[in-house]
Order: C-alpha cells, then structure tokens, then sequence
C-alpha cells in the first residue's frame, strides 16, 4: 500500500525534536522584591510537525511558559535556572537582543492574544511585512516583497488585496489571520500561539484553526504550540496536551486521553467544564474545581493543588510531588496511583448516574 | 401543557432601528418573542446579530421603534424615570464585562447596598444590612469581610463577576437577563458560575434570559433557544430540536463552526472569505 508506506517514511523523517525545554524556572520579581516562580522546573519536547496544546485556568502560568521557552526575558520575568534547545542549539543564558534579532521570528515566533492589535492603523499591511523583515536585516526592494508577501498570503487562503489596505478596512478575523501570516514570513521552527482565537466569534475561530493546521501541513511552521483555556480547541489542534497548574507541569497526554481519560484530579476536573453543543454532553455532569490558584509568592510546600482536591491525604500536604511517568507516554503528578484515582472517578460517575 | 404556564414576558414585533436617512440600520427586525415563568431561555447569534441590542430593548434601556412588550400580561410602561425604576425590580441584568460594571470611585460593598436600598430596606440598622449583604456574597462563594473597603480593581474578574450574582440574589428580580455572563472569564470559572446561576434560579424561581455566541452553554442551561440574525430570529424551540437537528442553513452553520469532541469537526468546509 503506497499511501501506508508514505506514512510511514514521513513519521520516520519527522522524529527532529524541535523544541526542548529541560526544567526551565523563571520568576518574576515585583517592586517590593518578592519572587514569584511562575513557571516552576517544566520540560517539554515537541517533534517536528506536531502540535503541542498547553491548557490551564487563567493565572496558572500558560503565557509565561509561552514568554519564557522564547528566551526573551524583559523585567519583571527573569530567567533562573533549566534549558531551551531549538533544533539542538541552545539559546537559554544568550543576550535578550541577541534573541531579538537572530531568534525572534527566525527560530520561534510568538502569537499573543491580542495581535492583531500590533497593526498600525497609518500603515498598509505591506509597510507592515516590511518593517517585520527589515526588524530582522532583509531589505527586500518593493518588487520582492509584494512577491514574498503576496505568496505566503495566497498559500495561507489570504486574499492579495489584503496587503494594500490598512487595518481598519479588515475585519477582526482577518487582522488576526494576517498577523498570523506575517509571523511566519521568516520560516520559524517554532510558533507559539496563546489564545489566538479567543477574541474572534465562533465562524472566524474555524479559520484561525484551519490556518495553523495548514502552516503544519505546508511545513512554514516545524512545529505548533497552542495554548488556551478551551479544551475543544485544543483537543482538535493538538497531538499532545500539557495541563499546568500553578506553574507546573500536572499532566501530560495526548489530547485524546487527555480529554476522556484525564488521570490527575485536577485535569478531570479541567475536562469536567468542557461545553459542547453536542448529545453526548447530556450524560456528563458538568462539574467546577472549587476554590482558586494558590498565590505563588509562597507556594504550599507538597502539591500545589491540595487545598482544592477531592482526595487530599495528609502525606500530600508534606512531600513535594514529583511528575510521574506512566506507560503510554504520559505523565502526572499525583502521589495516589493512577487505577485508584480511575476507580474514584468510575465510582462518581455511577453515582451521577443512579 | 405550554398553556398552563404563565407568560411573564412577550415582545411582539420588537423593531430597533438606529440612525436614520442612508446610515439606517436595522439592528432588531420584528421580533416575537413569549417568555414563560421559571423557564430558562437562550437567545444565539454571531456578533452583530442584534442580541445585546435585544437585551437593551427588553430591559427598556433603549426605547423601541415599534411593536409592544408586555409584562405579565400587561402593557409595559416606562415613560418616567420612576416607572423604569418601578420596572427593574422585576427585570435585573448581568453584563459581559464585569469590570465597566462597577463605579471605580465607589467600594465593592456600595454596590451591595445600593440593592438592600432599591428593595427598600435603605433605613434598616447597620447589622441587619451587614447580615443581608453577607448571606448574599456566601451565596456566591465570597467572604463578606474580606470585601468591604475593597475598590473594583482590586477584585478578580471572577469574583467581580459572582458579585453581581449576589447582587441578583439581593435583588430578586422576576427575570434576570445574562447578556454573555461568562464570556470574559475561562472555561472552569464558567461552570462555577453557572452553576451559581441555575442554583440561584431554583432558588428564587426566577426566569432566565441568556444572550450568548456560546452554543454549548445555550444547550447546556436552556428550555428553549432562539438563533438571531441579523436582527431576527429564525430558528427556536428546544435545545433538542435548535442544536442537535437544526433546519436553518445558517443555525447549521453557526453549530457546524463550534470545535466538536464527541464527533468530527470537518475543518474542510471552511472558506475563506476573498
């Protein structure tokens, strides 16, 4: 079977790891010189042409992760200790305009919440695409770059048009698919995107989705990380999902059964809130974590997540959680086993039911 | 039996139009609606379908360019400053964003009071109020004394946003008009508040009007859901029929464009706009 065997020699190129992150710590220090550890000795790895999604309440250290695993550190975020390799180099420790200029958009681009709102609103968006490519040393003459932009946008479903006109004449949907576009101009190896969608309604969302899908596909991009807080999207973008929790790393899975077999207490209770217009929704309780993040100025010594959890034990209070590794790939940071905490969640289940 | 209950509120022919000559636009186009007693209502749109404009009209916070509302069988009449007043007391909102709710000069707790004021209990003792507004912010999950003398910024989204429900549950008004309650805060508050939502509506058997792009919280909560565009309504009934079998090509559209997990979600039929 050709289609098989194409496959399947695909799967064996792509095993390049493209990013690694080794027990990367990084705080930030407000004015009365507290320190806050916002993300807390976390490691990842995504391969090549995967997706990698990153979910949590808000406040639970997503975006930072996103800030820190770029290696551009501005106060008050300050590097502490860990590693960041991009396609074996490692970048973690070099000079913030140093990562600027050679790093920023040329290995890693980034995709905040509010992009679109980067649009000058006296500028077409081709003095835009100019001023990304002049930022990182490419002086193009006017002909190669309406050439090199007007490819990438007709790759990526964006109308030519688009580039000679000004900001305010697009709609929210296509601001944000432009500035999504332009942030793959340089080729990275690496895009991260927090809550590229959040923003947009429901019809606009679909084709954010679709776009990033298609930047993997076509290979502009190596490698996806998304990070939200709707369980949905991510579960429909991304291979692999990485629930955080003040800070840390509590879960790690593939999206499917991240999704409908979630092992730590508070993942279960993250997927407990997912809504979607569909039957199988009727026959699941919709259940809330009660209580909120603990403040990460002074962090409970054993796991983080004891004050909201349904099977708390005195011993958990006491030692710090390490994140185990469990067959499957996956990992989690829980001190019970993974069969108890599958039986509690089995034995509620019934209960909802009768 | 639809005819044993009793219709608290019915718009007939709802028209909004703003502006006037060439800028003229119709943001709401005759729009009927019945609700019944107790019951929990979706209405579901895209932006600029004309819902939160719906809400104002419904509240009487902006005034009709046709048609009638009548509550509880008779003809709404807000012509003066006091018969609005009069009017919501029976008909209490909760906005988006929590935060352009609140007055920045003012502490937390005055919006607390404001409510024991408007349901005249302005000249009970200071303990008799402090009791009320504390049984109302343990409703919500929050702890009176670690409000008072607070100012609006020093308040999570969150929290801001389970304030107002206390407020609601002060109030107790016979209808409570949620203009996309949890659209700023995150998945898992979501269901916290909504939660405190239903709770509160079993409560004080209040009737419930959502106005959400959210389709799943509208399949979630809801008796009966209405899907608007462009100002009228072209698809309603229950969850059941409006979601899970829609007839409207665009009620289709707009469902086949929310993220699925128990099913595919066919990212293919997007098209991008040129």
């Amino acid at each position: 079977m050709p289609k098989d065997f194409k496959l399947e020699t695909r799967e064996h190129i792509k095993q390049n790891v493209m990013l690694e992150v080794r027990d990367l710590t990084t705080k930030y220090i407000t004015r009365y010189e507290e320190n806050i550890y916002a993300v807390d000795h976390v490691s990842l790895k995504v391969k090549e042409g995967k997706s990698l999604g990153i979910a949590g309440e808000s406040g639970c250290g997503k975006s930072t992760l996103a800030l820190s695993m770029m290696g551009y550190y501005f106060a008050p975020l300050h590097y502490t200790s860990g590693d960041i390799i991009i396609d074996g180099r490692n970048i973690s420790g070099m000079d913030p305009d140093d990562v600027r200029k050679s790093i920023l958009g040329n290995e890693i681009s980034y995709i905040p919440q509010a992009a679109m709102n980067a649009l000058n609103p006296t500028r077409k968006i081709i003095n835009f695409v100019e001023d990304v490519l002049q930022a990182h040393d490419f002086y193009l003459n006017k002909k190669e770059l309406y050439e090199r932009a007007s490819v990438l946008f007709e790759t990526l479903g964006l109308p030519k048009s688009v580039l000679e006109k000004y900001p305010v004449e697009l709609s929210g949907g296509m601001k944000q698919r432009t500035v999504i576009a332009v942030s793959v101009i340089l080729l990275p190896k690496v895009l991260i995107a927090d809550e590229p969608s959040s923003a947009l309604d429901v019809t606009s969302q679909k084709m954010v989705i679709k776009m990033l899908k298609q930047l993997l596909e076509t290979g502009l991009i190596s490698s996806l990380i998304f990070i939200t807080h709707e369980l949905p999207l991510l579960y429909n973008v991304t291979d692999e999902i990485m629930v955080m929790y003040a800070g840390q790393i509590v879960e790690r899975a593939s999206a499917k059964q991240a999704v409908f077999d979630p092992i730590h207490p508070y993942a279960k209770g993250l997927m407990g809130s997912i809504i979607v217009p569909e039957s199988g929704l009727r026959d699941v309780k919709l259940t809330s974590i009660p209580g909120v993040p603990p403040n990460l100025k002074n962090p409970p010594s054993g796991c983080r997540f004891a004050e909201r959890c349904r099977f708390v034990r005195p011993e958990c209070r006491a030692i710090s959680v390490p994140l185990r590794e469990v067959e499957g790939g996956r990992a989690y940071r829980c001190i019970l086993p993974e069969d108890e905490l599958r039986n509690y969640y089995m034995r509620e289940a019934n209960q909802n039911a009768g | 039996m639809p005819d044993e209950r009793k219709i608290i509120l019915s718009a007939s022919g709802i028209t909004k139009v703003f502006g006037f000559g060439n800028t003229k636009t119709l943001a709401v186009d005759r729009v009927d609606l019945n609700l019944y007693e107790g019951e929990v209502v979706s209405i579901v749109g895209e932006s600029g379908s004309g819902k939160t404009t719906l809400a104002k009209l419904l509240l009487g916070l902006i005034s009709l360019t046709e048609g009638e509302i009548y509550f509880e069988g008779k003809k709404r009449d807000i012509r003066t400053q006091k018969k609005k007043r009069e009017y919501w007391k029976n008909i209490q909102a909760i906005f988006q964003d929590p935060f352009s709710s609140y007055n920045t000069f003012h502490k937390v707790d005055s919006v607390l009071l404001d409510c024991i004021r408007m349901r005249g209990g302005g000249n009970l003792p200071k303990e008799k109020k402090v009791e009320l507004m504390s049984e109302a912010c343990g409703f919500v999950n929050l702890k009176f004394a670690e409000l008072t003398n607070k100012y609006p910024f020093e308040l999570s989204g969150g929290q801001m946003q389970r304030l107002m429900i206390a407020r609601i549950f002060l109030l107790k008004p016979k209808i409570l008009l949620a203009d996309e309650p949890t659209s700023m805060i995150d998945a898992c508050s979501r269901a916290t508040i909504l939660d405190m939502l239903m709770q509160l509506r079993d409560e004080i058997g209040m009737t419930v009007i959502f106005i959400t792009h959210d389709i799943g919280l509208a399949y979630y909560v809801s008796d009966s859901v209405y899907i608007m565009e462009r100002g009228r309504i072209v698809e309603s009934g229950s969850p059941d029929e409006v979601i899970l079998h829609p007839k409207e090509a665009y009620t289709q559209r707009l469902i086949n464009d929310v993220p699925k997990i128990y099913e595919e979600w066919d990212l293919s039929t997007v098209t991008y706009p040129t």
